[in-house]
C-alpha cells in the first residue's frame, strides 16, 4: 500500500478496501516509525491530520469525493497552515502557529486531502542539502550518509521513504527538483505563476513557484490539478482557464524533438550521471523521439545572474521579521534598534543572513545598476535563449544536477559549491519556464539520478505525457529504498 | 571590485543584523567569494538589453476599492511578542 499510486489509493478508498482515518493512520505509523531517522518532517499533529480523515470518510461515505479525497499529502513547511506550526526551517518562526491557510492549503482541504504533516527544509528555502534547516539535517533514505537535497528535502525524503503518497514543494532555483533528483522521485515546477504564492512564505518573489512532487508523473498531474488556479490574492498569479494536467498523458512520442543544450553535456557532469542521462535519452529514442543539439550560450551566467536577484529580493522579504508581529524576539536590548538587530542575528542562520547581506549590498546606493539591473538584463538573454531553443525542440533535457547526492557535511562550508548544485535548475526560474526532474537510474554509490526536463510556457500538460510514457517502460520511478 | 570589512559592517548595519568582529571577518571572505562568481556577468555587454523582472510580462491587476478582510486582530496577536490592549508593544522610541 505505501508504494500505491495516488490513483490506487484513490480507489481503495472509494471501493471501502480502507478508510482514510486507517490509511492516515498508517502513515502516519510509518512516520512515527523512520522520521526519528530521517528527520523529514518538523510538525506531525496526528489529531490534525485525524480530523482531517474523519472529515474525509464522511465526504466519501456521502459519495462527494474527489481524485485526492481522503489521500495524506505532505505539506513543505513554507505553506502557512492555520492552527499548525509553519516555521519555514527558520528558528524565527520556531513559534508560528499560521493565523490562515496558503492558497494551496485551501485547494488541498477543499480537495478533502489530509495533512499529514509539515516537511523539513532548508530555511527559508535558501539551501540545496536541507542542512540550513533550524530542525537538522533531513537525510537521504537511500543513503542515509547523503543529503536528501534542497530546499524541498523533506518533502523529497517523506515520498521516497514513502512516508506520504506525494507532497508539496516550492522551487526557486531548483528546490523542488534537485532534492526530486536526488532522491529518486519525480517533481514539477510549473510555469511561474501557475500556482499561487498567497501563504507560501516569500524568498525571492519573481522567482518562486510552488509545485507537487510524488513517485509519478501520473501522481503529478493529480496534484496539479489541485494547485494550480487563478488567486488574486497572488499578484503575479496568472488568469487562466482551468486545465487537466493529465489529459495527455497517454499521447505517444513519436515525433517529439528534444533539445540536448550543448553546454549541459559539454563539462561539469560527473561520468555516473552522464551514462544514466544517456541511457534514458536512448530510451526516449526508442519510444520514437529524436534528439536534436540546441543551445543555450548563456547558460553559465545563471548561477550568478540568480545570486544577484535572489538574495537582492530575499533581503527585501525578509525585512518583514523583526520581532515584533510575530516570531522570534531576541531577549535582550537596549532599544528598538538593537531589539531588531539582535532578534534578526538569533533568529537567523548563517546562510540566511549570508543571503541578505549579499542582497543589501547589491541594491545600496552606487552598486544597484552595476549588479541589479545589469542581473536583470541578463535575465532576458537567458530567457531570450530558451525562446530560439525552442524553435528547434518541443522539449529540453539534461541531467537535473551535476552529480548524485554528496555526504553531508561535504558543502556546508563552501557556499559556492553548494550554490552550484542548481547549475542546471536556476535557468528555468529566471526564464520563467516549467522545469521538472524524474528518476532514471543510479550513480556512484546507489544514489539516484534525475532526468530534468524543460519545457516551453504552460507546457506542463505535454511534459507529463513526456514523462509518464518513460515511466510506461521503465521502472525507476517504482523503485524505493528497503526501509 | 574588492569588499572592506567596512563595507561588510555597513550592509550589516543597514540590514539590521548584528554582526560580531569574528562573523564580519568571516563573511567578508565568503562574501568576496560570492561577489568573485558574480563578477563573471560583466563580462557580457547588455548596453542594448533592456531589464526583466517577470518572465509574463503582465501588468498589474487593478480591484476595487472595498473592504475584503475580515476584523483578526484577536487571532493575529495572539501570536505577537507582546501585546497591550490591542496594540504591539516594542521599546520606547520616543523619550
Amino acid at each position: 500500500m505505501f508504494n500505491d499510486s495516488l490513483k490506487q489509493l484513490s480507489e481503495r478508498l472509494a471501493n471501502r478496501e480502507i478508510s482514510s482515518v486507517e490509511l492516515t493512520t498508517e502513515f502516519l505509523r510509518r512516520i512515527g516509525k523512520l522520521n526519528p531517522q530521517y528527520n523529514a518532517f518538523i510538525t506531525v499533529d496526528e489529531e490534525k491530520s485525524l480530523a482531517q480523515a474523519r472529515h474525509a470518510d464522511q465526504k466519501i461515505a456521502a459519495g462527494e469525493t474527489g481524485p485526492l479525497t481522503g489521500i495524506p499529502i505532505a505539506q513543505k513547511d513554507i505553506f502557512c497552515a492555520k492552527g499548525w506550526l509553519t516555521t519555514c526551517g527558520s528558528k524565527m518562526l520556531s513559534n508560528f502557529v499560521s493565523p490562515y491557510d496558503a492558497d494551496v492549503i485551501e485547494r488541498f482541504n477543499r480537495a478533502g486531502a489530509i495533512n499529514i504533516g509539515k516537511t523539513n527544509m532548508d530555511e527559508f528555502a535558501m539551501g540545496s542539502s536541507n542542512e540550513t534547516s533550524y530542525f537538522g539535517p533531513v537525510r537521504n533514505p537511500w543513503d542515509a550518509a547523503a543529503v536528501p537535497g534542497g530546499s524541498s528535502g523533506g518533502s523529497a525524503c517523506a515520498v521516497a521513504a514513502r512516508m506520504a503518497p506525494a507532497a508539496t514543494g516550492t522551487d526557486t532555483g531548483g528546490s523542488i527538483r534537485q532534492p526530486a533528483a536526488l532522491c529518486g522521485i519525480s517533481g514539477i515546477k510549473p510555469t511561474y505563476g501557475a500556482v499561487s504564492r498567497y501563504g507560501m512564505i516569500a524568498f525571492a518573489s519573481s522567482l518562486d513557484q510552488g509545485g507537487p512532487m510524488a513517485k509519478s508523473a501520473e501522481d503529478l498531474a493529480l496534484m496539479l490539478n489541485v494547485m494550480t488556479g487563478f488567486d488574486e490574492r497572488d499578484s503575479t498569479s496568472l488568469q487562466r482557464e482551468k486545465e487537466d494536467y493529465g489529459r495527455d498523458l497517454s499521447k505517444p512520442l513519436s515525433g517529439l524533438r528534444i533539445g540536448l543544450p550543448r553546454e549541459y553535456f559539454a563539462k561539469g557532469m560527473s561520468s555516473d550521471v552522464e551514462k544514466a542521462i544517456e541511457q534514458a535519452l536512448d530510451e526516449y529514442r526508442r519510444l520514437g523521439a529524436e534528439t536534436v543539439e540546441v543551445s543555450l550560450p548563456n547558460s553559465p551566467l545563471s548561477i550568478p545572474v540568480y545570486y544577484v536577484l535572489a538574495p537582492a529580493e530575499a533581503s527585501s522579504n525578509l525585512s518583514r521579521f523583526d520581532g515584533v508581529r510575530y516570531g522570534y524576539r531576541a531577549q535582550a536590548f537596549q532599544d528598538l534598534a538593537e531589539m531588531y538587530r539582535n532578534t534578526r542575528a538569533e533568529g537567523f542562520g548563517a546562510e540566511v543572513k549570508r543571503r541578505i547581506l549579499i542582497g543589501t549590498y547589491v541594491l545600496s546606493h552606487g552598486y544597484y545598476d552595476a549588479y541589479y539591473i545589469k542581473a536583470q538584463k541578463l535575465r532576458r538573454l537567458i530567457a531570450q535563449d530558451f525562446k530560439n531553443a525552442f524553435k528547434q525542440c518541443d522539449v529540453i533535457m539534461g541531467p537535473t544536477t551535476p552529480a548524485v547526492a554528496f555526504d553531508l557535511g561535504e558543502k556546508s562550508s563552501d557556499p559556492i559549491q553548494m550554490y552550484l548544485s542548481d547549475i542546471y535548475t536556476s535557468a528555468a526560474n529566471l526564464a520563467g519556464l516549467p522545469g521538472m526532474s524524474i528518476p532514471v537510474g543510479f550513480g556512484d554509490k546507489m544514489r539516484p539520478v534525475g532526468l530534468h526536463i524543460i519545457g516551453d510556457y504552460f507546457s506542463e500538460a505535454r511534459m507529463l505525457n513526456i514523462a509518464h510514457q518513460y515511466q510506461l517502460v521503465t521502472d525507476w520511478h517504482q523503485r524505493a529504498p528497503d526501509l | 571590485m574588492t569588499l572592506s570589512i567596512n563595507d561588510v559592517k555597513q550592509v550589516a548595519h543597514l540590514a539590521y543584523i548584528k554582526v560580531s568582529e569574528e562573523e564580519a571577518e568571516a563573511a567578508l571572505s565568503q562574501l568576496s567569494g560570492i561577489f568573485k562568481l558574480i563578477e563573471s556577468m560583466q563580462a557580457v555587454d547588455t548596453s542594448h538589453v533592456e531589464p526583466m523582472s517577470h518572465s509574463q510580462n503582465l501588468v498589474q491587476r487593478l480591484r476595487d476599492d472595498r473592504i475584503t478582510e475580515s476584523d483578526q486582530r484577536d487571532l493575529c496577536q495572539s501570536i505577537a511578542p507582546q501585546v497591550e490592549n490591542g496594540l504591539y508593544l516594542v521599546p520606547k522610541v520616543i523619550e
